[in-house]
Formats: C-alpha cells, sequence, structure tokens
C-alpha cells in the first residue's frame, strides 16, 4: 500500500528532472557557471558576530573574512609569522618611563612603566558597502534618522535601496577599543585587558555612569576619551600598556582589534533595529575581502566578494615543503579567487557527512566523528584514508590545535597536593599509571599528541623527540621512547607511602576524588570507567564525580576538587600563553587567574617572568626547557595531549593549509568548477531499481484486492455482512 | 558473601509487578473479567505475544536484582551486577567495531613487522576460540554445529514440556492439539514457546564463540547490551502507568462524579498541563533533576544511582505528561454513570461518595483504564528512543535502545556501513511493541463493550 | 458567538499563567541566574563583574516571585516572574540568553514548520482515509485481519526507524532526492519530499485504526443499510454517505491540531535540516537557552488553546444542530 507514495514520487521527480540536467539530489538551486562558488557548512548557530564579542571558533570562520584587524599571520610560514594586514608596517614599540620619557629597546624591565604601541594604516582602504554609511544629496546621512515605522518596515539590511562606503581611519580603531569597555558590550577579553590597558578600568565606571544617564538612543563613545589611546593623525593611533606586555602584539592579529565605524553604530543603534536583529551581533561591517551577504543563521550564511577590497596577493614564499605540496601554484595572485562561499546549517553528522561524499560540500571542516568512517590510524600514528574515501581522491589536511588538554591536581589539596615528596611521588605515580596512548586511541581515534609539557607543537618552545621527553614517565630505551612500566609506578607509590595503593592511615585504598565535566555524550561511562581502571592498576579506589561544566567551574574557582580534567585553547601561538597556566601569581583561588591547579614555584615564577619579555632566541629555548624540567618534576599537571583537527577537501579544491590560529584563511582558497560538476554528475546517479522493486510488491498487493472487490461486486450472496 | 544492593527503580518494579499480579488475581474471581479473559486467550496472536512478554518480563526482572560481590581484598566491589549478568556470564571486550558472528575486526589495523614494513590485517577477535581461527573450513562448520546442538538442546526441552504438559492436563491429548481443538489457544503457546526456546539455546550456544550481534564503537558485545536494554524499556513503560494511574483514576473519577468546583479545579489541572508540549514539559523537568543531580554528588554517589534518578524522574514526569488523557476519558465516562439508576439508587440508600465511586462507578471504568494502560505503555517505549535522541531521556550511561540508536546512527554514515547496533536496538524495541500491541489489540477487542457486543 | 470566544480566551489566561508558574518553577528551582550568566559568557577570563553585567543586561538581577525592597505593588511587579511572563502575553518574546530577538527568529521559522508539517497532515489524511475505506470496505475478511495486522506492525515501529532507514535508502542509496537541507519557492519542493513521505509512512498505522473505528460506529447506522437496501452500491455508500458523515469526528479531530503545525516536528526537522520552530526547540534545549524554551512553551500553549477554541467554532460549522452560546 505505500508504493502508492513511491508512485507519486517517482512521478513528480520525473517533472522536477525534466527541469535541468542536474542530479535529482541536486540541493542548491541553479548556479551561474561564471561564479566560483564554494559549499560548506556551519554546525551550530553562531552566537555573536560582534567583533568585541565574538570568541569562538565557529563564528572566526565568518568574522575572520570581514573584520580585518592591523596585523595577520603569514598564511604559510611556520612558527607563526606576524605581517601587517592594514597597517603599512608593523607596529613601533616605544618604551616609556614613569614619567613618560622614552627608553630604549634593551631596557630593564624594572624601568619600564609603560609601553606605547604605534599603529600607521596604509591609506585608501575602504569599507564594504553598507546603508549606514550612505548620504542624501545634502550631505546627510540617509538612515540616521529613521521614524520607528520607518525602521520595522525594513526586515534585513538589504532592503535598504543605498549603500555607501568610506575610508577607513585610525579613528575606527580607537572606537573599537572603546566599545571593549562599553558596559553593554560585555566583552569577554575586558576582564583580561584591564590589566594591561591603562585607565581601561576607570574608563569603564566612567561609561557605565555616563551610559545610565545618556537619554538619546545613541551613546557616543566618542566624547568619552581615555589615557590607553590615542589618536595622532589621520592613519596613525597608539595603544599605551601597563609596564611590558610583549604578547600584545599578538592581539592585534585577532578580531577585538578590528575598526568599527561610528556612522554604522549609530545607524545600528535606533530603535526598530534590535526587533529584526539588525546590529553587530549579525550583521557585521568591515574592510575584509568578504562581506555577509545573506545572514540566515537558521539555515544559510554567504560570503560575497567585497566590492570595495583593495586587493591583496598571494604570498611567494612559505615553507620549504609547500613549493611541492602545491601551496605556491596560485603565487602573486589577486585574493580573493573564490566568488561566494555558501555555508548551509547542517547540525546532523550524517546528512553532512553523506552530502561530503556526494560531493555537496567542498569541505567538510570540523573534527567530528563522522571523521571515524574516513580515516584509520596507521601502526606509526599516521592517519590515513580508507580505500573508499582515497578512491574519490579526497585530501585529508591535519593540524595541531593550539591547545593543551592536562589531569589537573589541586596543590592546595592535602593528600595529593603540597610541595611534600609524599604528594610529588605520589602525582608522579599517577602520571605514570596514567595511559594516555591508550585513552587516545580509544577515546579520540588517534586524532591527538600526548603532551610531554604545556606548549604544543607548532608553537616555539616545544621540543619534540628525546630532548622534550619527560624523564619521570617516560624512558629511552632501543632508540624509541616509552612509558615507564607499572612496577616503576608502583615503586614511586611505596615510596609516597602508599604501599600498594594502601592509605597508612585507614589502611584501606587510598580513596580520591576526580571530578568530571558531565554532559549527555554516549561515551562518558566508558571515559569514567577507563580512568578508574587507570588509578586501580595502582591500587588507589577512584570516585568520579561529574557535575555541570557551570558547577565545574565553581569548584575549581573556590579550590574545592582534587583531581580534574580540563583544557586550554590559546589565544596566540606564544609559550606565554601556555606557562602562565602554571605561574603563581595567576593562582586561580587566590587571584582569579587561569591557574587552575594552584602551581606556585618561586623558580619557575622568577623564570616565567624573564622569558615572557624575551623574543624567540636560543636563550628563551633553554629557559622554558628548564621551566619544563621544573613541573614536570613537580607534576602539577598530569600533561594528556595536544588535539588534532582533522578536515577533508575535495580534489576540487586547491591546496589549503589549516592551522587553529590562522582564521582569515577562505581569501586564499580555489575551486575548479569544470572538475567539480563532472564528479558531482559521476557520482550522483539516481539508482531507480528499489523502485521497480516496491512497485512490484505494491502490484502483489493490488491483485488481491481488485479481485475481492470483483467479487464482492458481482457475486452481493457472497457478502458476510 | 554477596550483597544485594537494590536500586529505587528495583523496587518499584517489584512493586508494580506485585500490584499487576494482585489486581489479575482479583479480576479472575470476577465472573465477567475471567471470561473476557479467556475469550481474548482464545485467539492465537493474543496468546502468542503473551508468550513473548513473558519473556522479557523474565528478563526484565533477572536484570533487577542487584547485588555486589566480594573482592580478593575483602570489601565489596564497587560494580553492582544483577542476576541477569550473572547468569549469561560476562562477554569479553574487543576492541572496536566487528560485524556480527565475525571471527575478525571489521577494521584493518595496521602493524610494523621486525623489518620494518607496515602490514595492514584484520586482527582476530579475543571472544574467538583458537580452533575455528585456524581456517573458513573449521568457522563454517563450528558455526553449523553449534547452530545444530541448540536446535536439539530446544527441540529436546520442548517436545519434554510438551509432554509433561499434555500428560498433567485432563482434557489433552495429543490429536486434540494437532488439531487445534482446544478452548484456549494452546497451539500458538507452544509454538512460540518452542521458537523463544530456539532462540535462547541459539544465543547462548552462539555466545559461547561469537558475538551474536556484533560489537560496538568500543568492543561491547551488541546482543548484551540489547538485553540489557530490556530492563529500561520495562521500567519506563511500568512506573510511568504506576504513577499516572492513582491521579488519572482518581481525579477523573472525582471530577466527574462531584461536578462543579471539584470539576473546574481539576479541569483546570489537566487543560493546564496538558497546553504545555509534552517534550518542552520534559525537557524542562530532566535539566532540573540533572542540574540538582550534579550539584548534590554525596546524595547520588555512583554513576548508578545518578542514573536510577534520572530514570524515576522521567518515569513520573512522563506520567504528568500522560495522566490527563485518560483523567478526560474517565471523567466523561463518570459523567454518564453518576446518571444511571443504579447509582442513583444506591445514592438514595444511602451509600457514602467513596463507596460508591469505589464499588460502583470504579469498576465500571476499568476496561478504558486497562486497555489505555496497555496501549500507553507501548507508547512509552517508542517515546523512550525519540527523548534520547533529543538528550532529554535517560541517562547516557543506562543501557536502553535509545542510547544505543542515539550513539549508533552515526555509525550508518560510516564507510562501509555498521549496520548491527542500529538493527540491535531496532529490532528488540520492534518486538516488544509489537507484542504489546497485539495483546492490547486483543484485549480491547475482549473488554471493550462496545466491540464485544456491538461489532 | 462572539461573547463565547472572548469567555473562552478570558478562560485561557488562568491556564497560561499557570504554564507559565510551571515552567518557572522547574527552571528556577535548580538553575541560578549566575549559571546562566556563566554558560553564556564562553569560558576564559570571565569575572564575577562580567556576570553582574550580564543579569543586568538580561534582567535576571530581580528576586524571583517577590520582591523584599521594593514598596507598594513593586513588590510583586519588580520581580523576574512578573517582567518576563507579562510582555509574553503581548507576544514580546524579548531576546534569547543567546542574544537575538526570539519573535523575529520565530516569525521566521514558523512557515518553514508549515511546510513541512501541513504536507504531512494533508497526505496523511488522504491516505489514512482512503485506506481505511478499503478495509472498511473488505471486513471479515482476510484482506481486513491482514491490513490491521500490517497497521499494528508500521506502528511498532520506531519513528527514528523510519527516519534513519528512508534518509539512507532514498537519500544515499538510491539519491533520488536531497538528503538535507530547506529552500523557499518551488525549489524547495525537492527537499520536502523526503521528510513528507516518511512523516505519511509513519502515521499510516495509528490513523487507519483510528479512521476505520469512526467509519465502523458509522456503518453501524441505519441510514447506511436504508441506502444498501435502495441498492446503492458498497462502494459508493462508503465514499459518499459514510465519509460524508464521519466527516465531523475527522474535521474537528483536525482542526485542533492545526495551530500547533507551526510549532513543527523536533526530530523530523533536525534529521532533515528544516529551519523550522521543531529545530530551533531543539537547539535550545541543548544549549538550556531558558528564554526560547519559555517562549516556545508559551507559544505551544496559546495554539494549543487556539486550537481548542477552533475546533469548538468549527462544530458551529458542520453541525448546525450546535450553538455556542
Amino acid at each position: 500500500m505505500l508504493g502508492k507514495w513511491y508512485g507519486f514520487i517517482l512521478l513528480l521527480l520525473i517533472l522536477l528532472a525534466g527541469c535541468d540536467d542536474k542530479p535529482l539530489n541536486h540541493p542548491y538551486p541553479s548556479e551561474n557557471d561564471e561564479t566560483r562558488v564554494f559549499y560548506s557548512h556551519f554546525t551550530g548557530r553562531p552566537k555573536t558576530l560582534d567583533p568585541a564579542r565574538s570568541y569562538s571558533v565557529d563564528e572566526a570562520l565568518f568574522t575572520g573574512q570581514i573584520y580585518e584587524p592591523p596585523l595577520q599571520y603569514h598564511y604559510l610560514k611556520r612558527p607563526y609569522l606576524l605581517t601587517p594586514l592594514t597597517a603599512a608596517r608593523m607596529p613601533v614599540i616605544t618604551y616609556l618611563n614613569a614619567k613618560g620619557d622614552p627608553l630604549p629597546k634593551d631596557a630593564d624591565e624594572t624601568q619600564i612603566a609603560y609601553s606605547m604601541y604605534e599603529i600607521t594604516l596604509q591609506p585608501g582602504i575602504q569599507y564594504q558597502p553598507h546603508p549606514g554609511f550612505a548620504k542624501d544629496h545634502q550631505g546627510q546621512y540617509r538612515y540616521h534618522t529613521l521614524s520607528k515605522k520607518e525602521a520595522a518596515t525594513q526586515q534585513a539590511l538589504v532592503d535598504f535601496d543605498e549603500t555607501d562606503s568610506r575610508e577607513l581611519t585610525a579613528d575606527d580603531y580607537v572606537y573599537q577599543i572603546k566599545r571593549l569597555a562599553h558596559p553593554a558590550t560585555q566583552s569577554p577579553i575586558f576582564g583580561f585587558m584591564e590589566n594591561h590597558i591603562i585607565g581601561f578600568t576607570e574608563y569603564q565606571q566612567l561609561l557605565q555612569q555616563a551610559y545610565e544617564e545618556n537619554t538619546n538612543h545613541f551613546f557616543d563613545l566618542r566624547k568619552y576619551d581615555f589615557p590607553g589611546v590615542e589618536v595622532v593623525d589621520r592613519y596613525t593611533y597608539r595603544i599605551y600598556l601597563k609596564g611590558k606586555y610583549p604578547q600584545f602584539i599578538y592581539w592585534l592579529a585577532m578580531h577585538f582589534f578590528a575598526p568599527i565605524p561610528w556612522e554604522v553604530d549609530y545607524f545600528y543603534s535606533q530603535s526598530g533595529m534590535e526587533q529584526h536583529n539588525l546590529g553587530f551581533d549579525w550583521y557585521p561591517v568591515g574592510t575584509g575581502p568578504y562581506l555577509l551577504s545573506e545572514n540566515n543563521p537558521n539555515r544559510r550564511m554567504t560570503l560575497q566578494k567585497n566590492p570595495n577590497f583593495r586587493g591583496e596577493y598571494y604570498p611567494q614564499e612559505g615553507e620549504l615543503e609547500d613549493e611541492s605540496k602545491g601551496l605556491l601554484t596560485l603565487s602573486g595572485t589577486l585574493l580573493p579567487i573564490v566568488d561566494k562561499f555558501v555555508f548551509t546549517l547542517e547540525r546532523e553528522a550524517i546528512p553532512r557527512w553523506n552530502k561530503f561524499l556526494q560531493g555537496y560540500y567542498d569541505q567538510s571542516g570540523i573534527a567530528t566523528d563522522s571523521f571515524d568512517e574516513a580515516i584509520q590510524i596507521d601502526a606509526l600514528g599516521k592517519p590515513e584514508l580508507t580505500s573508499s574515501i582515497a578512491e574519490k581522491s579526497i585530501t585529508l589536511k591535519t593540524s595541531i590545535d593550539p591547545s593543551v588538554y592536562y589531569l589537573g591536581f589541586n596543590m592546595l589539596d592535602p593528600v595529593v597536593g603540597g610541595a611534600s615528596e609524599r604528594a610529588r611521588k605520589l602525582r608522579l605515580a599517577i602520571a605514570v599509571a596514567l595511559d594516555f596512548e591508550e585513552y587516545i586511541s580509544i577515546f579520540l581515534n588517534g586524532r591527538a599528541v600526548v603532551a610531554n609539557g604545556l606548549v604544543p607543537p607548532g608553537v616555539f618552545g616545544y621540543r619534540s623527540g628525546k630532548g622534550g621527553m619527560n624523564q619521570k614517565i617516560y624512558e629511552f630505551k632501543n632508540n624509541k621512547i616509552k612509558r615507564r612500566s607499572l612496577a616503576y609506578a608502583k615503586r614511586l607509590l611505596l615510596e609516597a607511602g602508599y604501599a600498594n595503593g594502601i592509605d597508612p592511615k585507614t589502611q584501606q585504598p587510598l580513596i580520591l576524588n576526580y571530578d568530571a565535566i558531565g554532559g549527555a555524550q554516549a561515551n562518558e561511562r566508558a571515559q569514567f570507567n577507563w580512568m578508574r581502571k587507570q588509578f586501580a592498576k595502582l591500587g588507589i579506589e577512584l570516585y568520579v564525580k561529574s557535575t555541570h561544566y557551570n558547577r565545574f567551574r565553581e569548584k575549581i574557582r573556590t579550590g574545592n576538587s582534587q583531581i580534574y580534567m580540563w583544557g586550554w585553547s590559546a589565544d596566540y601561538p606564544d609559550p606565554e600563553n601556555f606557562l602562565f597556566l602554571l605561574y603563581g601569581p595567576n593562582g586561580k583561588v587566590s587571584h582569579g587567574g587561569e591557574n587552575t591547579s594552584n602551581y606556585h614555584n618561586a623558580e619557575f615564577d622568577s623564570l616565567f617572568k624573564k622569558m615572557k619579555g624575551m623574543d624567540n632566541t636560543s636563550e628563551r629555548q633553554v629557559i622554558i626547557d628548564k621551566m619544563r624540567e621544573i613541573i614536570q618534576g613537580d607534576s602539577p599537571l598530569v600533561f594528556a595531549y595536544h588535539p588534532k583537527s582533522f578536515t577533508l577537501y575535495h580534489q576540487w579544491v586547491s591546496p589549503r593549509k589549516f592551522s587553529g590560529i590562522i582564521n582569515n584563511g577562505l581569501k586564499y582558497v580555489d575551486i575548479d568548477m569544470e572538475k567539480r560538476q563532472s564528479q558531482r554528475k559521476q557520482w550522483n546517479q539516481s539508482n531507480f531499481w528499489p523502485l521497480l522493486f516496491l512497485l512490484g510488491i505494491f502490484v502483489a498487493v493490488l491483485i488481491p484486492v481488485v479481485y475481492r472487490f470483483w467479487r464482492k461486486e458481482h457475486f452481493p450472496m457472497d457478502r458476510i455482512d | 558473601m554477596i550483597h544485594f544492593t537494590f536500586l529505587t527503580t528495583d523496587y518499584l518494579l517489584f512493586l508494580v509487578l506485585t500490584l499487576l499480579a494482585i489486581c489479575l488475581c482479583v479480576s479472575f474471581r470476577s465472573q465477567q473479567f475471567s471470561v473476557s479473559w479467556r475469550q481474548m486467550l482464545t485467539k492465537p496472536l493474543a496468546m502468542s505475544s503473551l508468550v513473548v512478554l513473558c519473556f522479557y518480563i523474565t528478563i526484565g526482572l533477572l536484570d533487577s536484582i542487584h547485588f555486589r560481590v566480594p573482592t580478593a581484598q575483602g570489601h565489596h566491589s564497587i560494580k553492582v551486577y544483577s542476576f541477569f549478568d550473572k547468569v549469561i556470564g560476562e562477554s569479553t571486550t574487543e576492541k572496536t567495531y566487528s560485524a556480527p558472528l565475525a571471527t575478525h575486526a571489521y577494521n584493518k589495523v595496521s602493524r610494523l613487522t621486525p623489518d620494518g614494513r607496515i602490514v595492514r590485517f584484520y586482527s582476530a577477535l579475543k571472544h574467538i576460540p583458537g580452533h575455528v581461527l585456524a581456517s573458513h573450513g573449521h568457522y563454517v562448520l563450528d558455526v553449523v554445529f553449534t547452530f545444530l546442538k541448540a536446535s536439539m538442546w530446544a527441540l529436546f526441552l520442548w517436545l519434554a514440556l510438551l509432554l509433561i504438559w499434555v500428560k498433567l492436563s485432563p482434557h489433552v491429548t495429543v490429536k486434540k492439539f494437532i488439531r487445534g481443538d482446544l478452548p484456549l489457544a494452546w497451539r500458538s503457546f507452544w509454538i512460540t514457546l518452542g521458537i523463544m526456546l530456539l532462540m535462547i539455546f541459539m544465543a547462548h550456544g552462539m555466545s559461547g564463540n561469537y558475538h551474536v550481534l556484533g560489537t560496538n564503537k568500543i568492543g561491547h558485545d551488541v546482543f548484551y547490551e540489547c538485553l540489557k536494554g530490556i530492563r529500561t524499556a520495562l521500567l519506563i513503560g511500568s512506573l510511568t502507568t504506576l504513577f499516572m494511574l492513582p491521579f488519572a483514576v482518581l481525579l477523573g473519577t472525582m471530577a466527574g462524579y462531584f461536578g462543579g468546583i471539584v470539576d473546574d479545579v481539576i479541569q483546570y489541572i489537566y487543560t493546564t498541563l496538558s497546553s504545555i508540549p509534552g517534550v518542552l514539559l520534559i525537557a524542562a523537568a530532566i535539566l532540573s533533576i540533572q542540574v540538582y543531580i550534579d550539584n548534590h554528588p554525596e546524595t547520588f554517589s555512583s554513576l548508578a544511582s545518578r542514573a536510577d534518578a534520572r530514570l524515576i524522574t522521567l518515569c513520573l514526569i512522563l506520567g504528568v505528561t500522560s495522566w490527563t488523557n485518560l483523567c478526560r476519558v474517565l471523567r466523561a465516562e463518570t459523567l454518564k454513570l453518576r446518571e444511571l439508576d443504579f447509582i442513583q439508587a444506591s445514592k438514595a440508600l444511602g451509600a457514602g461518595h467513596g463507596r460508591i465511586i469505589w464499588s460502583h462507578i470504579v469498576p465500571n471504568l476499568v476496561h478504558i483504564i486497562l486497555i489505555t494502560a496497555v496501549l500507553d505503555f507501548s507508547h512509552l517505549i517508542l517515546a523512550e528512543a525519540v527523548l534520547t535522541y533529543v538528550g532529554v531521556g535517560v541517562d547516557p550511561t543506562t543501557f536502553s535502545w535509545g542510547n544505543m540508536i542515539d550513539s549508533a546512527r552515526l555509525e550508518f554514515a560510516r564507510e562501509p556501513i555498521v549496520w548491527w547496533p542500529l538493527l540491535g536496538a531496532f529490532s528488540f524495541m520492534f518486538i516488544f511493541v509489537l507484542s504489546v500491541n497485539l495483546f492490547a489489540d486483543a484485549l480491547r477487542d475482549a473488554f471493550d463493550p462496545r466491540t464485544r457486543f456491538g461489532g | 458567538m462572539l461573547g463565547y470566544i472572548l469567555r473562552r480566551l478570558l478562560y485561557a489566561m488562568p491556564v497560561l499563567i499557570g504554564v507559565n508558574l510551571i515552567t518557572f518553577l522547574l527552571f528556577f528551582s535548580v538553575n541560578t541566574p549566575d549559571d546562566m550568566a556563566r554558560s553564556q559568557l564562553g569560558a576564559k577570563y570571565v569575572t564575577q563583574n562580567a556576570i553582574e553585567h550580564w543579569k543586568q543586561q538580561h534582567g535576571y538581577d530581580k528576586p524571583l516571585f517577590f520582591n523584599q525592597e521594593s514598596v507598594g505593588t513593586g513588590k510583586i511587579t519588580e520581580t523576574l516572574f512578573y517582567t518576563k511572563s507579562v510582555s509574553m502575553f503581548a507576544f514580546h518574546f524579548g531576546r534569547s540568553d543567546g542574544g537575538r530577538n526570539i519573535g523575529h527568529d520565530i516569525v521566521q521559522r514558523m512557515w518553514p514548520s508549515l511546510a513541512l508539517a501541513a504536507p504531512v497532515l494533508l497526505l496523511g489524511l488522504l491516505t489514512n482515509i482512503i485506506l481505511a475505506i478499503v478495509i472498511v470496505f473488505f471486513r471479515g475478511s482476510y484482506l481486513e485481519t491482514g491490513g490491521l495486522i500490517l497497521c499494528i506492525i508500521l506502528m511498532s515501529i520506531s519513528s527514528l526507524f523510519y527516519i534513519i532507514f528512508g534518509q539512507y535508502f532514498i537519500g544515499r542509496v538510491m539519491q533520488l532526492t536531497p538528503i538535507s537541507g530547506f529552500s523557499g519557492g518551488w525549489h524547495g519542493i525537492k527537499f520536502l519530499i523526503l521528510p513528507v513521505v516518511i512523516g505519511v509512512i509513519g502515521g499510516i498505522g495509528t490513523g487507519i485504526r483510528w479512521y476505520r473505528t469512526l467509519f465502523l460506529e458509522e456503518i453501524n447506522k441505519d441510514y447506511v443499510r436504508t441506502a444498501r437496501a435502495k441498492g446503492l452500491s458498497q462502494m459508493r455508500v462508503l465514499f459518499v454517505h459514510v465519509l460524508k458523515n464521519a466527516m465531523i469526528p475527522i474535521l474537528t479531530g483536525v482542526v485542533v491540531i492545526i495551530p500547533s503545525l507551526f510549532l513543527g516536528s523536533l526530530i523530523m526537522e533536525s534529521f532533515f535540516g528544516i529551519p523550522g520552530l521543531g529545530s530551533y526547540t531543539i537547539d535550545a534545549i541543548r544549549t538550556q537557552d531558558f528564554a526560547i524554551v519559555r517562549s516556545m512553551v508559551f507559544l505551544g500553549a496559546v495554539l494549543y488553546i487556539a486550537g481548542l477554541i477552533l475546533t469548538d467554532i468549527s462544530y458551529t460549522f458542520v453541525d448546525p444542530r450546535v450553538r455556542l452560546k
């Protein structure tokens, strides 16, 4: 009986198929062959695209292409290299003493009271077209005095007919820095930046007060100045920091320091705008290679070439192997290359993966479970594609994320914490027993590398092989790095006073508490059991307490935990951003910093201070090595792993280089439209035989029905009722 | 000594079954009901589904007797075992996927040979005994042999039981049995029993050497997980009914009987509750209880007790969302009954309200309650899977078909496809729901006065 | 009639207040505004100051039900419950905890939901009624028994099975339709074929059985016997007379769910990537966005009550004997 519907579909499909020669399952409307469109997906609704608020990788996918901070990372070179983006040259950094007089470059850190960053922009950079800039004949802003009624009829930005642009100036950058302090913006980095930018804290208080008194719909930040920023001329501005914070230059490559034109802020502040989600959260305006032409976070996001983009060229040089990997074939091409990026919301893994295989997504970008099907990890730990995927000439690129996961010990805890030899040996014994190689292969499908310290590969200060090996946990045997044996761990435990894991106080197995972040993950039980099994190897009993993430953070904040697992994702690729996780004055309980284990070691702290301000020299490397040895010996954390991202793309996409740090990479992408079209056609031949099969069943059912019907109508006496 | 540690849900499940048994005994004493029951059991389909249901219930019950075993160090294990675990024995855990009855893993692994080459091969499963791995011929032989052995045992046991039954029952002869010339559908009873016995013996025999339904991502036996899911499904169905019935019956009859302000208040309550979309109410309740559990780790010390608390909450809130329907029906029916002569007569004779409701109204509503309860039972089992998918079902650590489907649907996109966890969960669920539905259908035919006398 | 509707609307008020109260109690009995602020603000560099700002910005810095510090009516009105509920009655849903305007999102997402739910309802109705009549026509024969057992089998299959296997076979193996997605206009049809077919098949089992009982009730009435006695054919009687008379319960049963069609289907929309209210709700549940969940609960309740009122009104149209007072 169901066959009826299949027949119906068949009919409809034939009708639809007659319309054009595309495969039946082609999910996109007809496209113009001349425009290069790149199709990809996003898995979750971005929360905000406001450069002062957005703080997640998914959002950076969009903001990275639209907003342009003064600096960017070089696309190909590693270790990461900062280059000017909208800036004319790299910022000039001057150190000042307490009186405000400039100091020489090599001045002693104790003398440096302030640092001044002077940034000069390239002239002539234009914003993307936007109605906020539009002016009428008299030179008045066309859409700055909208009546409530007018505003109510505008559903989206495209409903405004007139648009205009304006040249990028230093004021726009300063305006955005002020926005970071605006109480209504709630920038996630304000709490961090107020420790660095001069007068930022007081400025927020000032704004708070003024904001409450403000009666106009627009709160004009230009009227309020503070000593932390200064506009020198049309293209130059300065930022003043407290003391020396050399890593600040990395922040200048993040969207938090991108420009915002006041005209557009004014435009969005008008009443009625918010009701239609018209605001920086959803309608970014930037100078970047792309502009967000369609913004429907519930369905589709489209990035289109910014017609006012100043032009930039594909880099001429890269790393050694980049030439052979084909990464330099596009050298010198005018960027951006692709005309349009279409991102479709695809929450479920099955359709996402299938559509990628059918060729309807050019790239499958985010590391999820669906990668398990495509990739196998070989004996050497190298990922490779399964044969059926390799047949489609799909390219796999892996990159190590700039992040670290670790099992932390709360150093304030009387049992596992503290500097005593007993506690240290206990921690080391646990560190040896925790087999994270196994964890990675079971739970991450090999998508991670084991960590030997805080600094991940790809960031200055990381040392691979024997040099970086954690000698407390590993040993070098037969030219191979091997985890030390369980017997060794048991010996450590014995030395710590817990023979076979028995607590001398109670004569029962030692009980430790493990705080886990509870979610709705299906394989959580397996992970908890695994953790318990590792401790059981030492005879220690582990109580797993899984809590909600918020509650977990609260526990860490108050130091109310013993053992926990957490991670850190860096903001910039500098060892400082990792090693500060164990810097004493950064302690979570005492100072509310990010040192969650509340570790405190005077030698480590003094080395950290020294290392912080240095350039990437061999001297710095020596200090970092020393620091790593200290924390390997004290073992306040068991360094677990650095996760890897896997990205797959089709043969018609130009070779790409991925990294967890660079987020404006879309401008370097090219695609071969013809190849894509022919492959899509080849991969999407419809199969009609199951339909015939169903039709057969339908007929088979129909025969007795028709027969009965005929009998009933012709031999009424046969009736039963 | 083993140490019994019953979970709250265990107690509740036993409570439900005891209540059910009492109700059945009472109902058999009544002339009207025992006729209906007998009439129902003359239907072959009803009889077969009853047998299948009994098997499911037995497994669920065995799985609800929990205890800890002593360890070598002298204290009790942290892990809680159920009686059922001990009956079927622990199965070997493989590394990852393997297909049903396979001897080797589903995916190739690579290994570095001593001379530095990388070889790729399918690794043998730990669970498979060495002699089977020797060659393909051995494997086929072993499978066929196990199959034959299981069939023989099943047939033997079945025949023995059948003969004892024929001997013991006074009116049954072999001839009558074969012709189906018996007052109840005994023939389908025995056929179903035979099939079930065959299945059990085969599953048991095959489990000795193989993973009957393969293994899942972390190498656990899928067949074992499917069987463990029975208890959860049974709990969801029965506990929800337990929570729902008193409310529905009490409030429904009261609203219909007393009318006036009582009726208004009760109507207000159920209109309000039923106007909230069910899933959202469940979601809100489950999210809340989850936060509560997370914040009170001392009360819920073990993973099992946390999962248990969530399961009970789920049943409670499912009860809250599903009582309104029955309540509405009962109210309408009571309204009609209230006006009938015999009720008016007993009112005139001075009988108390409670007495009238209990001995005159409720007995006339039993068929509605019964049919609704059984029908709801099957809906609830299906609902569990959907809710778990949404993320507001049972705890992720609970063995349930919903959890299996939720974690296995990703595997459906694999290349090559991993189909057995999904198929296993769906078929166990399907057979259970189908037998409940067939049973409910027969129940309706037998008990509903409209179909009984009208149709 | 107008008076009746007004009275019903007035009666809906306490129900809606009750609905709001229940959601409030459920959420805030365990969840504090601090928790909500933390989950929305993200993981890094979150200070207590930022949390306070967030609460103030989103209006969560008030007591729940009773404000000790206020005077007069402020004790009641300056509370979370009051401020968050009152605007709801004017359909001002405010902004979600994530920052978007909920009303705008709801209006935008209503239509995709309807585009899926309406065809499923209509086609389902058509299929179910036709098949039910066929089964009634063959009553007493093995075709009826077979059909009914088939129905029971169909309704014993989990809806997830239909979706997962349907998507696999039609979308992946046969490659007849796009696996998921949505688009407005005529082009959107090809996205809807698969979910609509699955939706219809998923509802067939229960549907047929329900309509069959309706028809069986009608068929035993006198007018059918009269019609048959006059020599009308069985088919004619069933499709013309019985169907016409059974229309009253069918119609009223359908009218009650029409408003709820806007709410969409949670699972279907999520699996097929349809940007409707169902997937909106699922997202909100998963990200624990209380503002959205509360709005959806309220909307659901309003639509449910609207359905009840519409049903009463539709009675007067199909059955002239009914008068609403």
